[in-house]
């Protein structure tokens, strides 16, 4: 018996892309986090938090445009809190992110009792017309949810920010000296919490995603290291968007194998194949580590590194 | 407009008092978070702050608590101190629970009490190796600490998962996700009997000397806190990074597993897929709270402890979410962080 039939390797497929999306938009987010100079360990946080914030607009208002924008500004609410903790408190960034993974992961929880047994209005399907017509390609590709293919756009719009717009020559430079750039009369500090923000909103976008079109239920803890692996990725993808999505990508699709192989009947308990996409991490982790010059050459240089302007 | 400025002294007042601060905070927020639910604030604060110290039994109920947090604490202050990110101790906590568990379950009514001794050691091994790998990946490939731990932390609690629900399962448990209950001698002697209270507390206290000692007096603490705060002058004076590197993340793993076997095996008395608790990432509270400090470490952890008990009686008594306990911990956190700040700068009006 073959395990993949055209059938189940379309859904496959199409699984792929929507759980690509949402780690790909935290990501996203994060990496103009992380050019600006700024480690954002709150990610799983943001997007609990917005998971909730969109889910409860979502039933109360039945609206998906409307639970997008709550996510989103939650996920901005939220990382202006850290960000002005970290950017004019100087306060250290690894602890102050976990402090808000942390408080975003009692917060949504606590936010979250009344919705655990809420449903959203059921919304119609999402189909291209025509393309989705197309055997195998159709419903592989051209069923998705338009935040798919908004999220492919942003992406594209993203690189060509970062390396084709002064904004963008802006944004690398504070992250990569941020003492020259204060020193050209950039408002250094301003435009970290603008990243920080925008970079929330992403996270929030992605949070809102997962629980309004994705799962789409409210669970306590939902994200499931979502928001860390999306911070593994920024890496993997030394800090390019393109990248960024096609990694994204990736990692939906090892996410999406487990329950595919669990739905096969394939005799290994569910736990083990739970794991993969956390030990998938770990190895790709290693193997893009491996080189430090690699991550070196690429990471933004002042990451992490707090700064003081006019000392 | 204000500007904060760098005072020429750290303020002494504020080293001492920013914890303090920060919880009246906390106590303020959640005052206000009370009243935005419809109740009393008195009522709630009651929950966190009177009703977990106000007799004898509460008090040993909340060592029960403390004494883990007290443990992984410890261990995590060390990995900060040396700027080692390890925040998978919720990781390595399980793997303790699930090797001490083991032994545990190896013991037969006549087995002596020395299998404590056992449970115990394996806990601490199991949260040693499940941290050494996190130590392997960082020497070896330069694999981020951070995630690597933290990664670690839901393939644990999937192993834990899989034990209990597999291999390990009661056949005598009605097919609940449970091990058979630990028979008597494994379990962790109790002080007093109808007290949970256990030992744990003895081993917590002697390790708060310990650790004491091994960060202000030993020659291998002071090398690992000078890594931490200054690389460039600890590689100049010949200080192993990799080293450093190695003990921080065993010495980390080894408490939270011993942690782990302790709750596994004490209060617990079986594995269940609800071992996990969250300790490992309330500690990094505590630690941070407790000023890496081994006996700051003791009183921020009695807190944390008051808030796990406020946030379950606020649940039973209330019927306010239990959640509100982690919601008070994060706020605890950065309002710390933010008062920190304020140790070393002040604010002061510019007109501009």
């Amino acid at each position: 018996m073959s395990v993949f039939t055209p059938d189940s390797l379309a859904l496959l497929l199409a699984a792929t892309l929507n759980a690509g999306t949402v780690l790909g938009l935290a990501a996203m987010g994060l990496l103009i986090n992380e050019r600006s100079g700024v480690v954002n360990l709150g990610a799983e946080g943001l997007m609990l938090v917005a998971a909730i914030a969109g889910f409860a607009t979502g039933v109360n208002t039945g609206s998906d445009t409307l639970a997008f924008l709550a996510g989103a500004a939650a996920g901005a609410l939220l990382a202006a809190v850290f960000g002005v903790l970290v950017i004019w408190l100087n306060t250290n960034q690894y602890a102050t992110g976990l402090a808000l993974s942390l408080f975003g992961a009692g917060l949504s929880a606590f936010a979250g009792i009344r919705y655990t047994q809420e449903k959203l209005p059921e919304r119609p399907n999402f189909a291209i017309p025509y393309l989705s017509d197309i055997p195998f390609v159709g419903p592989a590709l051209f069923k998705q949810h338009p935040l798919v293919y908004l999220a492919i756009a942003f992406t594209a719009a993203l690189a060509w920010f970062l390396y084709r717009s002064r904004a963008g020559l802006i944004l690398r430079a504070v992250g990569e000296s941020p003492e020259s750039a204060h020193a050209l009369g950039y408002p250094v500090r301003r435009i970290r919490l603008m990243a920080v923000m925008g970079g929330g909103a992403l996270c929030g976008l992605a949070g809102a995603y997962l629980s309004v079109v994705y799962t789409p239920l409210w669970v306590e803890g939902m994200v499931a290291g979502k928001g860390w692996i999306a911070l593994a990725l920024t890496t993997f993808a030394t800090w390019r968007p393109v990248r960024v999505l096609l990694g994204a990508y990736l990692f939906g699709g090892v996410t999406m194998l487990q329950f595919q192989l669990q739905g096969q009947g394939i005799q290994i308990p569910s736990q083990l194949l739970t794991m993969l996409p956390y030990l998938a991490t770990i190895v790709v982790l290693v193997l893009i580590s491996r080189n430090p010059t690699w991550i070196r050459v690429n990471m933004p240089a002042s990451l992490g590194k707090p700064f003081h302007p006019g000392s | 407009m204000f500007k904060l400025e760098a005072r020429a002294q750290p303020s002494r007042l504020l080293m001492v008092g920013s914890p303090v601060i920060a919880l009246l905070i906390t106590v303020l927020v959640g005052s206000l978070l009370f009243v935005a639910l419809g109740k009393n604030p008195v009522d709630g604060l009651r929950m966190f702050f009177y009703e977990p110290i106000k007799n004898v039994y509460s008090l040993t109920e909340l060592t029960i608590k403390a004494t883990p947090l007290v443990l992984i604490a410890l261990g995590l202050a060390v990995c900060f101190r040396a700027n080692l990110w390890n925040i998978g101790a919720e990781g390595q906590f399980v793997l303790g629970a699930i090797c001490g568990g083991w032994v545990a379950m190896q013991a037969t009514p006549d087995t002596g009490r020395w299998i404590v001794a056992a449970v115990l050691v394996a806990g601490m091994l199991g949260g040693m190796a499940w941290a050494g790998i996190v130590a392997l990946l960082r020497d070896r490939f330069n694999a981020s600490e951070i995630l690597v731990s933290l990664m670690l932390v839901y393939v644990a609690e999937m192993l834990l998962s899989y034990l209990v629900y597999g291999p390990w399962k009661d056949p005598q448990g009605y097919n609940f996700p449970q091990t058979i209950t630990f028979l008597d001698p494994a379990r962790i002697p109790k002080i007093v009997s109808g007290f949970r209270m256990n030992i744990g507390v003895y081993i917590a206290l002697a390790a708060v000397v310990a650790f004491t000692i091994f960060l202000s007096r030993t020659y291998a603490g002071f090398q690992l806190q000078v890594g931490g705060l200054a690389p460039a002058a600890a590689r100049y004076a010949g200080f192993s990074s990799r080293r450093a590197l190695w003990t921080g993340l065993l010495i980390s793993g080894g408490m939270a597993g011993l942690a782990g076997a302790l709750d596994a095996a004490g209060p617990q008395g079986q594995l269940t897929p609800f071992v996990p608790m969250g300790y490992g990432f309330a500690a990094i509270i505590v630690a941070f709270v407790g000023r890496l400090n081994p006996v700051g470490i003791v009183f921020s952890a009695l807190l944390m402890s008051m808030f796990y008990i406020g946030g379950e009686l606020a649940q039973s008594r209330l019927g306010l979410p239990k959640a509100l306990t982690g919601v008070f911990q994060g706020l605890l956190l950065f309002c710390l962080l933010a008062c920190d700040t304020f140790i070393h700068q002040r604010l002061r009006w510019v007109s501009k």
